[in-house]
C-alpha cells in the first residue's frame, strides 16, 4: 500500500468523501430503507421481483438484511425494455443514455435533474482527486452519445470548473491535433489509445514538448498496472484509473486517490457487495468476486443489487488520503462473455443477431480479438453456406460488406470479416466458446 | 455452346489449393484451364476438366464450396489481335465480360479464351454470327 501521496491529497466534496464510516453505514441504511419502500410502490417489476423472493419493505432493517432482496440483472433490463425500471414520471427524466445489450437493442437508463447533478459531482471528485483544477483544459475523447462514458466526463469536467474540449472517439491524428493546438492539460481516453499515444512519443513521430499533457483518466478497459508505469514514464504525467457502467450511473461510480490504494467507490450513493458468481454468496473480504451495486440516490433509474457481471476485489481497510470508502481493485475479468472493444461492450450474441439478417452467412463463426499496435481489432471469422455463390469476388465482397454494416450497426464497430468455406470453423458442443483474446495485456 | 466451369471458393491459407488438385488427382480429373483470382482474404479457383459432374461431386464431398457456372469458351487465332477481334463483337452486342481467362491448347496455333458473360446467350450467338469459333465440350475435350 503506498504510504504517500502521488499528487496533491484534495477532495471535491470532503464531508460525503470522508464521512465516519459509522455515520456512513447509518446513512446507506437509511437511504436503502427509503430506495426499498419506493421501487417497491413504483416499479413493478420490483413489486413482482420482491413478492417472489417474499420479501417486503419492512423486512430491511439492517445493511445486512440487502442480502434478503432479489438481484437485477441485464437481462432483467431486457425483458422489461425500453424503461421498464423507470422509477419516476417520465416527463422529470432529463436524460437518457443506453449501453449496447447483448441482443442488438441497447438497455436504456434515465436521470432526474437531481441524478445529473450527483453524476456531475461524482465524475468531478475523481477529477478533482487526479489533478484537473478550474482553469485547465480536459480533452474527452470517449464517444458522445448514448455511451455514457463522453457526457459523464463532460459534466464532470465542467462542474470543476475547467474547459471541456469534447473531441468525442476516433480520429487518431485529429485527436492529436487539438491536444497539440489547444494545450490540454489532461486527456480522457481509453487505456489503448493513450499508449498508442505514448508509443508515437516514445518513437519520436511526437514531439513531447509540443504537448501540454499533465495527466490522464483512463477508464472503460481492461488495462493493468504495468502498462500505467509505463505511460507516466514514457509520457512524464500521471495516470488516474476510475471506473462506471451506464446501469448504475457511469463514469464516477468509483476512482482512484492521490494513495492510489484501489479505487474509491462513492459509498454515499451506492452499496456495493462483492459476491460468488455461483453460490451467489458474499465473498470473503480481498477476495475475488462479481461486484454487485445497489444505487441509493438515484430518482430515475433506481437499481438494487445489479449484477456488474465485473470481476474485482473489495477493500476495507484504513486509506491514508482520508476517505471512508471501501476500496476496488482493477476490473480483472468479467463472469460472461461480454468484450469491452475500444471502450464498447461486445456480446458474441449481437454478432450472430447481425449474421441472422444475412442469407449467405451460416451461424458458425469465430471471433479474433487482437491488439496490434495498441489498438483492439476484431476480425469475425464466418462460415458461408454450402450452396452459396462463390465465382464473383465481387458478389463475396458485397456479402462481407454487408455483414460488415450489419455488426456495426448492432455493435457500433467495424470489424474486420473472413468468409470461410463450410465446416472449416471448429465446432462447439453446449456452450459455445467462439471467442478468441489474444490481447496481451502484459505490457 | 456453354461450358460448365468449377469456382471454388479458396481460404487463402497454406495447403487449401494442394487439397484441392489431391481431390482432383486422386479421381483421374485431368484440368483442361485454371484462372486463380485472389484478394487480401481469400480467392476463387476457377478450373475446367472434362468429367465436370464428378469434380465437383467429389471436392463438394471433400468440403470445399464449389459452384458450377456455364461459361463461353472460343477459339482465336494466337496472334496478335487474336483477342481484339473477340472482344470488339463481345463489346458491340452490349454484353458485359465478368471474367476471361485464356490458355492455348494442342491445336496448334489456336488459343482458347474462357469467357464468363454477363448474358452468355447473347454473347454467343453475337459470336457465331461473326463466324467465331464458340467451341463445344467435345471440341474441347477432344
Amino acid at each position: 500500500m503506498n504510504k504517500k501521496p502521488l499528487i496533491e491529497n484534495v477532495f471535491w466534496q470532503r464531508e460525503e468523501e470522508c464521512m465516519p464510516k459509522d455515520q456512513l453505514r447509518a446513512l446507506q441504511l437509511q437511504k436503502l430503507r427509503a430506495l426499498v419502500a419506493r421501487v417497491y410502490a413504483s416499479v413493478p417489476a420490483y413489486t413482482r421481483a420482491f413478492d417472489v423472493a417474499g420479501v417486503k419493505p419492512e423486512n430491511i432493517k439492517s445493511l445486512d438484511d440487502i442480502r434478503k432482496l432479489p438481484f437485477t440483472t441485464k437481462s432483467d433490463l431486457r425483458e422489461n425494455y425500453p424503461l421498464g425500471y423507470l422509477a419516476i414520471p417520465r416527463r422529470e427524466v432529463v436524460r437518457f443514455h443506453g449501453s449496447s445489450g447483448s441482443t442488438g437493442k441497447p438497455t436504456f437508463v434515465a436521470y432526474s435533474k437531481s441524478d445529473m447533478d450527483n453524476w456531475a459531482n461524482l465524475c468531478a471528485r475523481f477529477l478533482y482527486s487526479g489533478g484537473l483544477r478550474p482553469g485547465m483544459t480536459a480533452q474527452v475523447s470517449f464517444g458522445y452519445g448514448l455511451f455514457t462514458g463522453g457526457f459523464g466526463l463532460h459534466q464532470g469536467i465542467e462542474r470543476i470548473g475547467a474547459a471541456v474540449l469534447p473531441a468525442s472517439s476516433g480520429n487518431t491524428a485529429r485527436q492529436l491535433m487539438l491536444l497539440q493546438d489547444l494545450r490540454a492539460d489532461y486527456l480522457i481516453c481509453t487505456p489503448s489509445y493513450a499508449l498508442h499515444l505514448a508509443d508515437g512519443i516514445q518513437s519520436g513521430i511526437i514531439d513531447r514538448s509540443s504537448l501540454n499533457l499533465k495527466g490522464m483518466f483512463l477508464g472503460s478497459e481492461p488495462w493493468t498496472e504495468n502498462m500505467r508505469t509505463r505511460m507516466e514514464e514514457g509520457l512524464g504525467i500521471y495516470i488516474e484509473n476510475n471506473y462506471g457502467l451506464s446501469e448504475i450511473m457511469g463514469p464516477g461510480v468509483s476512482g482512484e486517490c492521490a494513495f492510489r490504494n484501489g479505487m474509491h467507490i462513492a459509498e454515499d450513493h451506492f452499496i456495493v457487495e462483492c459476491i460468488n458468481p455461483e453460490t451467489l454468496e458474499p465473498v470473503a473480504e480481498g477476495e475475488t468476486g462479481e461486484l454487485v451495486f445497489t444505487t441509493l440516490n438515484k430518482e430515475a433509474f433506481p437499481l438494487i443489487r445489479y449484477r456488474t457481471r465485473d470481476i474485482s476485489r473489495l477493500k476495507y481497510s484504513h486509506c491514508p488520503c482520508g476517505r471512508t470508502s471501501v476500496r476496488m481493485s482493477r476490473i480483472t475479468g468479467r463472469t460472461d462473455d461480454m468484450l469491452i472493444i475500444r471502450g464498447v461492450n461486445v456480446y458474441p450474441s449481437q454478432i450472430e443477431s447481425a449474421l441472422l439478417a444475412i442469407p449467405e452467412a451460416s451461424p458458425h463463426y469465430m471471433i479474433e480479438v487482437s491488439r496490434p499496435k495498441h489498438m483492439d481489432e476484431v476480425t469475425v471469422h464466418i462460415e458461408l453456406k454450402p450452396n452459396s455463390m462463390v465465382d464473383s469476388i465481387s458478389e463475396l465482397n458485397v456479402i462481407r460488406d454487408r455483414i460488415c454494416a450489419g455488426i456495426a450497426n448492432i455493435t457500433g464497430l467495424r470489424m474486420k470479416i473472413h468468409l470461410e468455406p463450410p465446416n472449416t470453423l471448429e465446432r462447439f458442443e453446449g456452450k459455445s466458446r467462439r471467442v478468441k483474446d489474444v490481447r496481451t495485456l502484459k505490457d | 455452346m456453354k461450358i460448365q466451369q468449377l469456382a471454388i471458393f479458396l481460404q487463402n491459407k497454406p495447403g487449401h489449393l494442394s487439397g484441392i488438385c489431391k481431390t482432383l488427382a486422386d479421381n483421374d480429373i485431368n484440368i483442361v484451364t485454371l484462372s486463380l483470382a485472389d484478394t487480401q482474404q481469400f480467392g476463387i479457383l476457377r478450373v475446367i476438366v472434362k468429367e465436370w459432374e464428378l469434380a465437383a461431386q467429389k471436392l463438394e464431398e471433400a468440403g470445399y464450396l464449389v459452384q458450377l457456372r456455364e461459361v463461353v469458351a472460343v477459339e482465336v487465332d494466337d496472334e496478335p489481335g487474336g483477342m481484339h477481334k473477340i472482344v470488339e463483337i463481345i463489346g458491340a452486342a452490349n454484353v458485359n465480360i465478368e471474367y476471361v481467362y485464356a490458355f492455348t491448347f494442342h491445336k496448334s496455333s489456336r488459343a482458347v479464351l474462357v469467357f464468363r458473360f454477363d448474358d452468355p446467350d447473347k454473347a454467343a450467338d453475337a459470336l457465331r454470327e461473326a463466324n467465331i469459333n464458340v467451341l463445344a465440350e467435345i471440341e474441347l475435350f477432344g
